[in-house]
């Protein structure tokens, strides 16, 4: 039950830890009871690798990804990304780090409705600091041909793949993924996860994907087991398999 | 463009039904203002460069006859910077081509031609010649009414004597930009007119040469009016004086300044509650968007989106809603300008012509329009901002309903679940449905207000025209005759009935207070012309007693039973003592009135008539107005059947325009109203309607508990929207007062019926509208959403 674990072996020096937790705790205070989301959690994250993050519903993982990508703040305890510490910033700040260095991918795409695929990209190159082109974005999904079709006209899949290259039109360091395959069937699935490990060999983009599906964790580099708020165990991939090849 | 702003205007599009239903009333609102606010300048401006450029006085002052020497002292009363004499007198006239008579008032011109004060504007021709005896000026209006252009002839009975006059131009004055005959209730320029002829026969023909009769003054800036006033009136007294006044009841200047005053209220009452309901219809819209996008706000925080940039995002499509109302309500307002331009033609001799709306006008009412907007719009975008991205993301909590007090209480009741549907809903968020009844009740508010000028119109009409005054018209003789001249005057071709009474100016004192008005003096019994007060019961002055209208007695505080000093302008200095018996109320002019036996007694005189009261046979009016013409001492004559019908088509015009409007404004904020609220139910509950047509209810009992909540919320603003609208009728009652006229708050339950009527229809048009969305609801498709 190792909680230090080892980078992905691609060079003999010493991997950078994209992410630091320390006794990351979060409590939810919704008047009647008190919800502890996080208890206590001690994680380092390393840049360029794939990490999983596994576990039952109401484990924690949602939690913990939503602070390491600046969207909520701790309750207690400490994070950092490589020197910056998120949690001694304020709002505005989580707001220029969330802008300059994290892409997200949700479970339900969140995608404008009102605009195209091309426009959802926009919606980020916009106001990144050096963003790649909307439509060279969309090419490293696949959707080149798809450019001016609406979210309505797409299928599930192709939503999904839309805004993995919403997320990373703006070259972030990190990409977050919260069940990116939950609301599709296992072939689509197959389609969205090879763009996600696409993506992080290619541009060595820090990637954590938190899933319940137990399958895709053969993709990772580590998988983070998650229980009752805490991590129960973090264990190392030696082989890891391709996409196409995981099946549910 | 950003992507953001490609959102906001897809959005914009997405909801025009919705947006527009806002815009329209938000437009009605700065329509309003614009055209309120624009016209109070313009007439303001209008009229101050016209009476400055042509030197309209600042005192007016009349007396029977005055030597022409006394004029250097009343130059130099201190303050006095400018004064002018000049005769002022009633004439007959006898138009080429028109049976009735017609009267007018004539005024000298000085030697040197033009007048120093009172400088009327030429409009066409030329002045008469100083030293021609038959020339004549007349106003516009009154040349154009009769067909009259320079050349033409027609007779004038001055002094007694019939003369030729040809006429060598016409006139605009600024004396007269309310031109309004003795005893007239409204301008008839057919039938009363200003005429300007030479001194020397003014003079000549009514015996007043080295004499005038009126005296107009120009102060210096800072004078002291009242000191003048009194001054002059010491001076004026032995000659006569009819009493010294300022500006304030010159009578065209009063009218004038009535119409302003009432710009001013309609301009503050009705706009602001046009751009509150477009404050809450533009929240409530807003926030159900924000409820709706949720997900999209977490995204774009996600992103790094600021908490800024999301706020100005909402803000600017309540922005979006408020450029097109702003758009519209400018379009309407400069229509609606021009309207009300030509209107005030119809009434007000302008020389120039008031049509452009002031730049401010426009940049006021826009702003306000934009402020409205983004004030509804703020706590909503404000909420955005602040919402917590991962909160965002997340599901809303279902909205929590509780058992309480009510909820016990009407499930004893046993009502049907879609009924029970209906009233959870509304008590589960009040402040909403609170503010729809609200806005609800607004809409037949208008409309209570708005029936209640043609009711109020009509109640003056019934008291003035048919209760009070009966007679087909009214001979002014100037000054009094014997009253054994009403024998005569009963002779008169065509003469069914003719009672006398008296028109006698006084002073009225009451401690520190007083008032000129004129006294009116009739005979018991008299029948023709009553005194009526407010239940309807005909009154009487008793013998030795004064009757006095509530609102002079108001402005004196007299009370029945008081002691009113009273003073003549004779030349005598006599005071005398009258107790008041009794106060009438009345809505036109400030009233006095007297026994004729005691006004003779004061006044230490014979009987005496200044004015008969005449029913006539129609056949016979030709005659009658051709003896008319030929009787000198006739000084104005008030054809009352001929007003009657003019009064009375102007006020149906008038109501029925402002009736449409009305209506117009009443539809277009239920309609805004209702149909979002509506909407925005809709969209709140689209699952659980869902829910039901999957169970298995028809689309009726579904749309059912749409419609049900929207109408029950409109009925509930009927007894509020009475409420509000007697409260704003009695605002507009009171705005309305002036010495000239009150105007009473009448309410008939026809009003408020009317009001409720529109109200309901309107929000079941609405309602129905969006039912027909309901009913295209994709059953599956709705259930599929993840709310």
């Amino acid at each position: 039950m190792s909680a230090s674990a080892t980078a992905p072996q691609t060079d003999a020096t010493e991997p950078e830890a994209m992410f630091r937790t320390e006794g990351l705790t979060k409590v939810y205070d919704s008047g009647l009871t008190k919800v502890h989301a996080l208890a206590g959690v001690d994680l380092e994250l390393f840049g360029g690798e794939l990490a999983v993050l596994l576990g039952p519903s109401g484990s924690g993982k949602s939690t913990l990804l939503n602070i390491l990508g600046g969207l909520d703040h701790a309750s207690a305890g400490r994070v950092w990304f490589r020197d910056l510490e998120l949690t001694g910033l304020g709002d505005r700040g989580l707001t220029r780090y969330r802008r300059d260095h994290v892409g997200f991918v949700f479970q339900f795409y969140n995608l404008v409705a009102s605009l195209t695929a091309r426009e959802n990209v926009q919606l980020v190159t916009d106001v990144a600091r050096d963003p790649m082109s909307p439509e060279e974005a969309l090419e490293q999904v696949g959707l080149g041909a798809r450019m001016d079709h609406f979210p309505a006209e797409m299928s599930g899949g192709e939503q999904q793949r839309v805004a993995i290259a919403r997320a990373i039109a703006k070259r972030p360091e990190v990409l977050l993924c919260d069940e990116p395959t939950g609301a599709l069937d296992s072939k689509t699935g197959v389609q969205v996860l090879e763009a996600l490990r696409d993506i992080n060999d290619r541009l060595g983009t820090t990637t954590a994907v938190i899933t319940h599906n137990a399958e895709i964790r053969r993709m990772a580099h580590r998988v983070i087991w998650f229980r009752d708020g805490q991590i129960e165990r973090i264990e190392t991939n030696a082989h890891r398999i391709a996409p196409a090849d995981i099946h549910w | 463009m950003d992507a953001l702003d490609k959102k906001l205007l897809r959005d914009f599009r997405r909801l025009w039904a919705q947006a527009l239903a806002i815009a329209l009333v938000l437009a009605c609102g700065v329509a309003i203002l614009m055209t309120t606010f624009g016209m109070y300048g313009a007439l303001e401006d209008t009229r101050a460069a016209y009476y400055e450029r042509n030197r309209f006085a600042d005192v007016f002052a009349g007396a029977n006859r005055a030597p022409d020497s006394l004029l250097s002292e009343i130059r130099a009363i201190p303050g006095v910077r400018q004064a002018e004499a000049r005769v002022v007198k009633h004439v007959i006239l006898d138009i080429p081509g028109r049976v009735e008579t017609v009267t007018g008032r004539m005024i000298s011109l000085p030697e040197t031609g033009a007048p120093l004060l009172n400088r009327p504007v030429l409009r066409s021709g030329r002045l008469p010649d100083p030293a021609a005896t038959g020339e004549v000026a007349v106003n516009e209006p009154f040349a154009d009414a009769n067909g009259l252009r320079p050349g033409d002839s027609f007779t004038a009975n001055m002094g007694g004597r019939k003369r030729v006059l040809t006429l060598t131009g016409t006139l605009l004055s600024p004396e007269f930009i309310y031109t309004i005959g003795p005893g007239a209730m409204m301008p008839d320029a057919e039938t009363f007119g200003i005429l300007w002829v030479p001194a020397r026969v003014a003079d000549a023909a009514f015996d007043m040469q080295g004499a005038f009769n009126d005296v107009t003054l120009k102060l210096d800036p800072r004078a002291p009016e009242a000191q003048v006033i009194d001054r002059l009136d010491i001076l004026l007294d032995p000659y006569g004086g009819t009493g010294a006044h300022g500006r304030a009841i010159q009578t065209s200047h009063s009218f004038v300044d009535a119409e302003i005053e009432q710009l001013r209220s309609t301009a503050m009452i009705l706009p602001p509650i046009f751009f509150g309901i477009t404050a809450f219809l533009v929240g409530m819209v807003i926030g159900r968007i924000i409820a709706l996008e949720r997900a999209e706000i977490g995204l774009l925080k996600a992103i790094g989106y600021s908490d800024a940039e999301i706020c100005v995002h909402y803000l600017m499509l309540a922005g979006l809603v408020a450029v097109v109302g702003t758009l519209l309500g400018w379009a309407v307002g400069t229509w609606l300008s021009g309207a009300l331009a030509r209107l005030y033609a119809q009434f007000f001799d302008f020389p120039y012509l008031i049509y452009r709306v002031a730049y401010d006008a426009y940049a006021i009412s826009g702003l306000l329009a934009l402020a409205s907007a983004a004030l509804g719009a703020a706590r909503s975008a404000l909420h955005a901002a602040r919402l917590a991205p991962a909160t965002a993301m997340s599901p809303p909590a279902p909205p929590r309903f509780s058992r309480g007090l009510l909820d016990r209480a009407l499930s004893r009741l046993r009502l049907s679940q879609p009924v029970m549907m209906i009233l959870r809903s509304l008590m589960r968020w009040p402040l909403r449905s609170g503010l729809t009844t609200l806005g609800l009740s607004l809409a037949v508010a208008v409309l209570v207000a708005s029936s209640f000028f043609s009711d109020a119109l009509d109640t003056i009409l019934d008291k003035a025209f048919y209760q009070s005054n009966r007679q087909h018209a009214m001979l002014l003789f100037s000054p009094g005759l014997r009253d054994d001249a009403l024998q005569d005057v009963a002779n008169l071709p065509g003469v069914l009935v003719a009672e006398g009474q008296q028109f006698q100016p006084a002073t009225l004192r009451h401690g520190h207070l007083e008032k000129d008005t004129a006294i009116e003096a009739r005979a018991p019994g008299a029948d023709l012309s009553r005194i009526v007060d407010a239940a309807g019961h005909v009154i009487d002055a008793p013998p030795g007693a004064i009757l006095l209208s509530e609102r002079l007695a108001a402005q004196l505080e007299a009370r029945p039973g008081d002691v009113i000093a009273i003073e003549f302008p004779d030349g005598r200095d006599e005071i005398h003592h009258l107790p008041v018996a009794g106060l009438v109320t009345q809505y036109v002019g400030l009233g006095a009135y007297v026994d004729s036996s005691t006004l003779d007694r004061l006044k230490r005189q014979s009987p005496r008539i200044t004015a008969a009261n005449l029913l006539i046979d129609d056949a016979a009016l030709p005659q009658l107005h051709a003896t008319l013409k030929d009787t000198p001492e006739l000084s104005g004559l008030v054809m009352l059947t001929r007003m009657r019908r003019s009064f009375e088509d102007t006020i149906r015009r008038n109501v029925t325009t402002m009736t449409t409007v009305y209506i117009s404004i009443a539809v277009l904020i239920t309609v805004g109203v209702a149909y979002n609220g509506a909407r925005i139910q809709l969209s709140e509950r689209a699952r659980e309607l869902a829910s039901l047509r999957i169970l298995g209810f028809t689309r009726g009992e579904v749309s059912f508990v749409l419609i049900g909540e929207t109408m029950l919320l409109a009925l509930l603003a009927q007894p509020l929207g009475w409420a509000l609208g007697s409260l704003i009728a009695a605002a507009l009652a009171r705005g309305s007062a002036s010495d000239l006229y009150s105007v009473p708050l009448v309410l008939e339950p026809a009003g408020f019926a009317r009001a409720s009527l529109v109200v309901l229809a309107a929000s079941l048009a609405a309602a129905l509208l969006v039912r027909r969305r309901l009913d295209r609801l994709d059953l599956v498709a709705v259930m599929k959403t993840r709310e």
